[in-house]
């Protein structure tokens, strides 16, 4: 494969409401300016140099540090990780912290920033990522419209600093939402030596990836940590006026704490592009090119692909390959077509993973199912004919490699897929 | 000067008393002892390698000295056929040949391809007369197949490439060896004697291979990734390193640099993440690391299996840092080492067969090297030639404008172990010249256009330096048929009647102390090493500057071989291979060796025990995919790749992935494995990628 010139993409089937006009290249490398310095922009600057990418490559990153891993942060803040180790590797590109962005005119083709006019740009892709949903609280927010202190939401490096500081003598913690964030946080905050409370509105924890007998299974792990699940509950207030000291439920009860972290999902960022006119549903909408205007791109979880936001690392960085290998000439053909991803949570030792459809259920499809609860596993496969359409591992995850291997690659099963959840056959 | 050397008084095939030297195979050089009439291989207790033992290559190794089996006389090309030929005949031809392609297409048309089974005196020799004599850019050889991803790992983490940092016998002293993608059980059986009394010793046996290979069941903990994610899995051990607090911070920061790239690129490789990649659970992947970082010592040994891919520089780069990260390197017991193939795998790479190096693991770029180099060869620096492509580039150009129009083979059969081996037969064809100089007509060698009978093993003396960088001595045992010569008798006289009359001595000795010579002060420093010592020795590692000096049995204990005396991180990150399974080839294919074949099998083939035990190629599959294809054990399978298709009947076993097929590269014909391999080449160090591509799989009836 010889590097080639990067041609721009292939125009895409969606309609910006401010069209632009392909301008002649200016002399010199191209530049492409990537908003969002999160886990997708690190890896795209990170694959486009390694690609062979001859362009200038610079992120404009909102938070005041480097790229960093923030699917680690659970156990930054259980001490197993220094903050300064997440750091990722971003190659050569210029990484602008603390920069954000604050306009961009698709048809001059520059972008502003809080402290800087425009700076032109050849190819723009947005890496915007997602915000943490603050939940409708009474009480939420103190006189100065700041969050009330002892509650945190836990998206970011600082967020999380700020919660293990304030962790520090806490005795009790309720986590608002049962998703897979509440979990990994409640038992961060478990393996602190905190009583921690988890208040979640829909029947069982992480109700998106997980069946009604895994989210119970789940459930009895985490009470062995010394965690308490309030599943069917919903947060209707905060107490406390100059820090938090309770959590009113709809119930009428109230949860009396020290600390209250927020894990109620995240909401792509989507205005700058929606300001600058580009298509924006749940996401900003893009094409098998990645692609949502001419020169103009999203991946990662601010990017909607087939309608679907999948906020998780795994598509964001499959995402971020398959732009690097377009952008930087390496493979300008390459297509994203989707991805398969999966659920995967280690938090000490409450483990699962779970993919595709779990909980499906109805003709035609085969439910493999083991439970056993003396050693707190369950283990589930859906099939439809020979395909795998979802599963379940949690606590015995022996044929985790196995088995979501057979699912990302939609491999044929055999007449007996049991195997696939039993220990036989497993190298030693 | 000694000389040590059997009586030539001895018939052919027949050994005059009792000469003590080692295997013709493997880079063990197993110590052995011929006797008898006729000769017969017997053990030799006292060589510490192998204390005696020996496999059943090593054992029937007399069986290649039989006339039966072997060339015994320079063969032509004559309307169309091969026919016996004079040496002299031979000669003229070939360098009839030599020359027309020289003038018609300049000097670098003419070429050379040699081998790492070749002694030190032969590959020295090879690399000058390509330099000097024909003065061409284009000379490579198959151990650019075999370690060069390892060479180019180590030589960027520790300033020098040896296979092993330390000998053999420290293995069995050390708390964790973890093997990656070697096999030693089927490749090297007299070393797996080390691993054993490891573990007898308390010692942990960790074992990465997508197989569950013999050697695999020896392990404590055996990690079977998908074929080319070994990188992600050592990125991922890293990662457990840094997360779980077993760095040696102090070491690090004395004998270390480079290890913030090398933890931001471990950070992106988190063990849920490694575990989708690989394939091998994130409580396997922990356990491993518990095992390697709380053992007091620990040592990583790769061979083949995470070199040979487009990129094993990195992968064993990953390896390396591992072992860097945890202190475990520069220090008794620990560090990293490659378990080197070929008999003369290390030796062979050292002295100027690869198309960047002069001998003494010069470079052929750097004006230093190449001062002293000419100085030692009589020529003016100026006159040396630049460095040319790498082995399958060269293979893949010949006959093209620009590339290689005549070459001349020695000690190799790239028809059978060439990678994408189909085009490479194509390209060999359109030489307007091909000579190869081999001791039995292999596959290549039917190609040619002349055939020369070399000596070979127990019929020459000469020199090779074994994986762990002992250089020792084969002696000439017996005598060769009527009608054989020495590769070095060849080059001789190539030499005098291309017009270089001085410079290209046939006697092994003369050569080797001009060797000696031309490295000394360079990094594989041979120049206190003597024939004599190496007798009385039992071998002398390098490198060993002069006749005073002991030699070197262990690297970097005191500082590591670079400038600044410490060892590189490698800022290296996991990528997917050249050619990943998808709709239309949906399988992987991994390929192999198995214990009773050699190489491309072309003495191997020829020995009727070793025959017995291994008769020809497989197709290792797992029973679940078996069920799919609807096939048996024994079954005739056809594997299909985007280079082409190979049939081999079809072993059904639990031990490989589902995913994943495997077949031994020792045959050609319609069952050559390398038909399917991708010559997809890692940037560094040139190395195909032999073990992973994307395959079809079916039953060859069904195919049809």
């Amino acid at each position: 494969m010889t590097p080639t010139q990067h041609t721009p993409a292939t125009p895409t089937q969606h309609t910006p409401a401010t069209t632009t006009q392909h301008t002649t290249p200016t002399p010199g490398p191209r530049r492409i300016a990537v908003v969002g310095a999160g886990m997708a922009a690190a890896r795209f600057a990170e694959r486009y140099a390694a690609l062979g990418g001859r362009g200038e490559v610079t992120l404009y990153g909102a938070e005041p540090r480097a790229p960093y891993n923030r699917v680690l942060l659970a156990d930054v803040l259980t001490g197993r990780y220094d903050a300064e180790a997440l750091t990722l590797q971003s190659a050569t590109a210029e990484i602008r912290t603390g920069t954000e962005v604050t306009d961009i005119d698709l048809a001059a083709r520059t972008l502003t920033t809080a402290t800087d006019g425009p700076a032109p740009y050849d190819d723009l892709v947005l890496a915007t990522g997602a915000n943490p949903v603050l939940p409708p609280l009474r009480g939420l927010r103190a006189a100065d419209g700041e969050l009330l202190p002892g509650v945190h939401s836990f998206r970011t490096v600082e967020e999380c600093a700020r919660l293990a500081e304030d962790a520090r003598g806490a005795e009790r913690a309720v986590v608002i939402g049962g998703g897979v964030l509440g979990v990994s946080a409640a038992r961060a905050l478990a393996a602190l030596g905190i009583k921690v409370e988890i208040v979640h509105q829909a029947p069982q924890l992480i109700e998106r990836h997980l069946d009604v007998q895994a989210g119970g299974a789940l459930r009895t792990a985490l009470a062995a940590l010394g965690v308490e699940t309030y599943p069917d509950n919903r947060a209707r207030a905060l107490r406390g006026t100059d820090r938090v000291t309770g959590v009113e439920l709809a119930s009428g009860y109230v949860l009396e704490t020290d600390l209250v972290v927020l894990a109620c999902g995240v909401r792509p960022r989507t205005g700058l592009a929606h300001t600058a006119g580009l298509p924006v549903r749940r996401g900003i909408e893009v094409d098998d090119t990645l692609a949502c205007a001419p020169g103009v791109y999203a991946i990662g979880d601010c990017a909607e692909h087939r309608s679907t936001v999948h906020g998780l690392a795994g598509p964001a960085w499959e995402q971020a390959d398959v732009l690097a290998a377009r952008l930087s000439g390496a493979d300008p053909g390459a297509r994203y077509t989707g991805s398969r991803p999966l659920s995967r949570l280690t938090a000490g030792p409450v483990q699962y993973a779970a993919f595709g459809d779990a909980g499906a259920d109805g003709p035609g499809l085969d439910v493999l199912r083991i439970e056993d609860a003396t050693r707190g596993a369950y283990k589930k496969l859906v099939l439809r004919g020979d395909r795998i359409v979802g599963g379940i591992l949690l606590g015995d995850l022996t044929t985790v490699g196995a088995l979501t291997r057979a699912y990302q690659r939609d491999e044929p099963m055999p007449a007996d897929p049991l195997y696939l959840l039993t220990t036989q056959g497993v190298a030693p | 000067m000694t000389t040590i050397q059997a009586s030539d008084t001895a018939g052919p095939g027949q050994a005059a008393g009792t000469v003590d030297t080692h295997c013709p195979y493997c880079s063990l050089q197993c110590g052995m002892r011929l006797t008898g009439t006729p000769v017969q291989v017997r053990e030799r207790p006292d060589f510490p390698v192998n204390r005696g033992a020996l496999c059943g290559k090593g054992q029937s190794a007399a069986a290649v000295l039989s006339p039966a089996a072997r060339l015994a006389t320079p063969l032509v090309r004559d309307g169309g056929e091969l026919r016996p030929a004079s040496w002299d005949e031979a000669l003229e031809r070939t360098v009839a040949g030599l020359s027309a392609a020289q003038r018609s297409h300049g000097r670098d048309a003419a070429g050379i391809f040699g081998g790492g089974g070749l002694t030190n005196e032969k590959a020295y020799l090879l690399g000058k007369f390509a330099r000097v004599a024909l003065r061409t850019i284009n000379i490579d050889y198959n151990g650019r197949f075999c370690m060069s991803s390892a060479a180019a790992a180590g030589r960027k983490a520790f300033g020098i490439d040896r296979g092993l940092p330390f000998p053999l016998e420290d293995i069995p002293h050390s708390g964790c060896v973890i093997l990656v993608g070697s096999n030693p059980a089927e490749t090297m059986p007299p070393a797996l004697r080390y691993f054993r009394e490891l573990r007898e010793n308390g010692g942990k046996l960790i074992v990465v291979d997508p197989r569950r290979t013999r050697t695999a069941e020896l392990a404590d903990l055996h990690l079977q990734p998908v074929p080319g994610t070994d990188l992600a899995l050592a990125l991922g051990m890293l990662h457990l390193v840094i997360a779980d607090g077993h760095r040696d911070e102090a070491f690090i920061a004395k004998r270390t640099s480079g290890f913030e790239q090398a933890r931001a690129a471990a950070m992106a490789h988190w063990p849920e993440r490694v575990e989708q990649l690989t394939g091998v659970p994130v409580e396997r992947l922990t356990a491993a690391v518990s095992l390697f970082a709380e053992a007091e010592t620990g040592m990583v040994l790769t061979a083949r299996g995470p070199e040979q891919q487009s990129k094993g520089t990195d992968t064993v780069g990953a390896w390396i840092n591992l072992c860097l990260a945890t202190g475990k390197a520069g220090r008794p017991y620990s560090g990293y080492g490659c378990l080197t193939g070929q008999g003369n795998g290390q030796g062979g790479r050292e002295h100027g067969q690869k198309a960047d190096q002069l001998p003494g693991y010069r470079s052929i770029e750097d004006p230093a090297d190449r001062a002293h180099v000419a100085s030692v060869w009589g020529i003016d620096p100026d006159d040396l030639p630049r460095s040319g492509v790498s082995a399958y580039e060269l293979l893949d150009g010949l006959g093209q404008d620009g590339g290689v129009r005549a070459l001349l083979l020695m000690g190799s059969n790239p028809v059978v172990s060439a990678p994408r081996a189909g085009r490479v037969t194509e390209r060999l064809r359109a030489l307007d010249f091909l000579a190869v100089s081999d001791v039995v007509l292999s596959e290549s060698a039917e190609l040619a256009d002349v055939v020369f009978p070399s000596t070979q093993w127990a019929e020459e003396t000469g020199t090779t330096t074994n994986l762990e960088g002992r250089v020792i001595l084969r002696r000439k045992a017996v005598d060769a048929p009527e009608g054989v010569r020495s590769d070095l008798y060849l080059l001789h006289e190539l030499a005098a009647r291309l017009g270089v009359e001085k410079g290209f001595p046939d006697d092994p000795e003369e050569v080797f102390d001009e060797l000696r010579r031309a490295s000394a002060g360079g990094q594989a420093d041979y120049a206190g090493i003597s024939y004599a010592r190496v007798a009385a020795e039992d071998g002398v590692f390098w490198p060993c500057p002069d006749e005073q000096h002991a030699g070197t049995p262990r690297l970097f204990l005191d500082r590591f071989a670079t400038p600044d005396g410490r060892a590189r991180f490698a800022p290296v990150t996991h990528r997917p291979s050249a050619e990943e399974p998808d709709a239309d080839y949906p399988l992987y294919l991994t390929t192999g060796r198995v214990v009773s074949q050699y190489q491309s099998g072309a003495q191997t083939r020829r020995v009727p025990e070793l025959n017995r035990a291994a008769p020809g190629p497989f197709v290792e599959l797992h029973p679940h995919l078996a069920e799919q294809l609807g096939a048996a054990d024994g079954d005739l399978i056809a594997v299909t790749s985007r280079r082409g298709r190979a049939e081999a009947p079809a072993r059904v076993t639990d031990s490989i992935r589902q995913d994943t097929v495997f077949m031994p590269f020792h045959w050609g014909g319609a069952g050559r494995a390398n038909t399917l391999t991708n010559p997809a080449l890692d940037p560094t160090s040139k190395m195909p990628e032999f073990k992973v591509c994307a395959v079809r799989v079916e039953r060859a009836e069904a195919a049809r």
